[in-house]
């Protein structure tokens, strides 16, 4: 048994407004491959009376929390929302997968959830010299968890201070001193701990007196735009600055990049934030490149898998993984390239290429490299 | 350059202003007409007939809505008491109930309505014959740059479709006029100008319409990028005879064998500030699934709906006719179509199965809502109105005052004032031309004892 109150669930998220109609499950991304049914959730808990009991529901850790349930809820109900708030009910009771334990105990106590040390955080850029950041400084660069400490990901942090200071970019990074963003820790339904990482981080930038902010991440820019209390700080998403940069032509690439690209939408720079355009401009500006669309783009885009805590979480179905569909997809369109602009992304669809004996016909690369090579 | 404006009817007795010549328009006019009262009738596109003329069979009784509505144009058309104004808008209007002055824009059609016999020459001679497309038809026929909307237009005169026309884009359209040297009347007029005629009313109905939902603005279910993806209105001109295939069924001469239709596609939806029910397209679907039905036989052909709103006369036992001829019909309000190979897929929940489903299909047809025109904020700011919150015109009272609006002596009639099927618009119309009429007594009789007085 893990009973919770209904009530007050339905009454916070506006439940009573949903009428069923389906919508949310017929576009989630889980749903064809396990038991999560957010209308069905939705009815249980307006259905439930005074208890309802989680127990069992392991489906409520798949959800991937891509939004495409919440982005097309005609009555603007929040699907994805509410299994967060769900899952915030077995986080306050202690039930959670110990993969989910550590990485929220890894975030309290080392600033990010990969269980890696605060004081390593800096040192993938330690032969870079890059300027730590300070009042005055344009841009403050934030790295995030995963490309700090993830060697692939790495890769796309440096092609991206590649680009930064050949555009003449003013811009610093916290180094160690970063702390990780809360994000994914706010999906897990650790409520209380987003809440005291957001009080701290806006803290510090208010202390360092940051205007602008650029995330490697979506993940890291839709919390910090969407989730964080206001603060007067802009924070864009890298592919918007390096748009900006094309369109202006402070960003110009000599090189050429004889490839056929195909663009995968992240969740969490598309869905969730409507940034569609601007990854398209900077792979369209590389010479050479062909940019061919998978049939599911844009606002279709398939989630890899990797959102909503997922990195850490197998899910009740390992056995169909989003990204393999997706890679798939790609090679259907006939790319050579698989870009995105999403670390966790990357991550997912490289080990699906692998998975898929793929690596001779597909190589996965974030928009930082490809606009780097071409540099 | 533009002409003085000349005075239409005066010295007549009290006249009415009908802004807009679909059913609602045609209808209020011809009974204040019959009345023996005057009527300013004014539309802004060549021809009266407006949406009701685009479809192609009624729901529930199955009649074919230009039977009904051609006799009834023509009637509008010849009417003694009825001023027609075609291809006009009304730009401006001053007065007061009883007392209205109006000015109309005559657009010059570039043809001479006097002498064009409608017998179709100059389109046939058109360098762009065959290559406008036709907003009759929904984008899917095409015209020449000289056109009838349709063969049963009122008036049945040519017009000049100033976008396309290559004379008038480019300034010069070959050594000689094809158009010109085929029309047998000499009817075409290239220096036509537009026109200004004032009119006096004593009442307004405004009886605009509607626009339908463009449903790119919901771009998982494809449209747009499917061309096998069409919405309800596109339905409606390939199952009708006068449209661009003759009433088959098909965009690339196969019949499709899997239909599946989305109900609620724009209605309902708050996320798209759409929150109001069109309240037409369950039984319009309904009626377009045994169309379907009937034309295509052993088609398989799936209807998603969220709920059934069969409420009116007759409509209930369609529902059931059409179920029973096999029509299937899966609760569930469908999230995206996708391409897979050569066919489309429509995904969704069968929330009654309380499953995820692929439906496999040749064509999606996408029920699209109606919407207040575009242009419905310029009208209301012109006349006066105001708009409800959805943007269709404000009734004065949401139960007792439903013809009526703000301002006293303008009415509204028709899908302007929210959304109604045929029936439900032509009782408007008339409760509209009803509280006209009583304007209009009144108003005579002012004049009458004013002439007395004299």
């Amino acid at each position: 048994m893990l009973q919770i109150e209904a009530h007050p669930i339905t009454l916070q998220y506006d439940l009573f407004d949903c009428i069923q109609c389906g919508k949310c499950t017929g576009g989630c991304p889980m749903a064809m491959k396990t038991r999560l049914n957010p209308r069905s959730i939705i009815l249980r808990l307006l259905t439930a009376g005074d208890g309802f009991d989680l127990e069992g529901r392991e489906e409520l850790w798949d959800c991937t929390t891509c939004s495409t349930c919440s982005s097309r809820c005609p009555k603007k109900v929040n699907p994805m929302e509410t299994i967060i708030g769900l899952r915030g009910a077995f986080v306050e009771k202690g039930r959670v997968h110990p993969n989910v334990k550590t990485a929220l105990e890894s975030t309290f106590r080392q600033g990010n959830p990969l269980t890696m040390p605060r004081d390593q955080r800096g040192a993938w850029a330690k032969d870079l010299g890059l300027k730590e950041y300070a009042e005055g400084t344009e841009f403050l660069y934030y790295v995030g968890c995963t490309p700090s400490y993830d060697p692939r990901a790495q890769k796309v942090a440096r092609s991206l201070v590649t680009l930064l200071q050949k555009a003449g970019i003013d811009f610093g990074v916290l180094g160690n001193q970063e702390n990780c963003c809360g994000s994914e820790v706010r999906r897990l339904g650790e409520q209380g701990l987003f809440e005291m990482m957001a009080e701290e981080n806006t803290e510090t930038y208010k202390g360092l007196g940051v205007k602008k902010m650029l995330t490697t991440s979506p993940h890291c820019f839709n919390v910090y735009r969407n989730d964080y209390p206001k603060n007067g700080m802009a924070v864009q998403h890298y592919t918007q600055v390096l748009a900006g940069l094309v369109e202006e032509k402070r960003l110009e690439f000599s090189g050429k990049l004889e490839k056929t690209i195909t663009y995968h939408d992240p969740c969490y720079l598309g869905k969730h934030n409507g940034i569609f355009d601007e990854p398209r401009a900077v792979l369209a500006a590389i010479p050479g490149a062909t940019l061919v669309e998978m049939d599911r783009s844009r606002q279709k885009s398939l989630c890899c898998e990797g959102g909503g805590g997922r990195m850490w979480l197998e899910g009740t179905n390992p056995s169909v993984r989003l990204a393999q569909m997706r890679v798939k997809e790609a090679l259907e369109a006939g790319a050579q390239v698989l870009a995105t602009a999403c670390p966790f992304c990357l991550l997912t669809l490289d080990e699906a290429v692998k998975h898929l004996n793929a690596e001779d016909r597909l190589q996965v690369l974030d928009i930082a490299e490809l606009a780097a090579q071409a540099l | 350059m533009n002409e003085q404006p000349t005075h239409g009817s005066n010295g007549r007795g009290p006249a009415a202003l009908v802004i807009g010549g679909g059913i609602a328009g045609i209808q209020a006019s011809l009974d204040i007409a019959e009345a023996g009262f005057r009527v300013h009738l004014v539309e802004r596109s060549p021809s009266i007939g407006g949406r009701m003329s685009q479809l192609d069979k009624t729901f529930p009784t199955l009649d074919c809505s230009s039977c009904i509505l051609t006799p009834k144009m023509v009637d509008a058309g010849r009417h003694p008491n009825i001023d027609l104004y075609t291809y006009s808008e009304v730009v401006q209007v001053t007065g007061e109930a009883g007392d209205f002055h109006a000015r109309i824009r005559v657009k010059p059609r570039y043809i001479d309505p006097e002498k064009c016999h409608g017998c179709g020459l100059c389109a046939e001679a058109c360098r762009l014959a065959g290559r406008i497309s036709s907003d009759f038809n929904a984008g899917m026929g095409k015209r020449a740059a000289v056109y009838v909307p349709f063969p049963q237009a009122v008036p049945l005169v040519y017009t000049v479709d100033p976008e396309a026309c290559v004379y008038l884009t480019r300034g010069v359209c070959g050594k000689t006029f094809k158009c010109k040297d085929a029309c047998t009347a000499g009817a075409i007029d290239f220096d036509q100008k537009e026109v200004f005629v004032d009119v006096d009313a004593a009442t307004i109905i405004n009886a605009t319409g509607f626009d339908v939902f463009d449903p790119s603005l919901r771009p998982e279910l494809g449209y747009g990028v499917y061309p096998h993806v069409i919405t309800s209105l596109e339905f409606e001109r390939l199952a009708s005879a006068s449209g661009p295939t003759a009433g088959k069924i098909t965009l690339d001469g196969t019949l499709p064998k899997k239909l599946v239709f989305i109900q609620c596609v724009g209605s309902r939806d708050r996320s798209l500030n759409l929150p109001y029910c069109s309240r037409v397209c369950c039984m319009a679907v309904a009626k377009q699934a045994h169309l379907a039905h009937d034309r295509i036989p052993g088609a398989e052909i799936t209807v998603f709906y969220i709920d059934i709103r069969a409420f009116g006369k007759g409509f209930e036992e369609f529902y059931d006719r059409v179920r029973h001829e096999g029509v299937l019909y899966r609760r569930g309000n469908p999230s995206e179509v996708l391409r897979r190979g050569d066919r489309l897929v429509v995904r969704a929940e069968d929330t009654l199965l309380g499953e995820p489903v692929e439906v496999e299909a040749d064509l999606v047809v996408l029920a699209v809502g109606i919407r207040p025109r575009a242009d419905a904020q310029s009208v209301a700011e012109m006349l006066g109105l105001a708009l409800d919150e959805n943007g269709f015109f404000q009734e004065a009272h949401p139960k007792v005052g439903i013809v009526e609006s703000n301002r006293p002596g303008v009415l509204l009639a028709g899908c302007c004032q929210g959304p109604k099927d045929i029936p439900d618009t032509v009782a408007h119309a008339k409760a509209a031309a009803s509280a006209a009429l009583i304007q209009m007594a009144q108003t005579q009789k002012v004049m009458a004892t004013a002439h007395a007085a004299n």
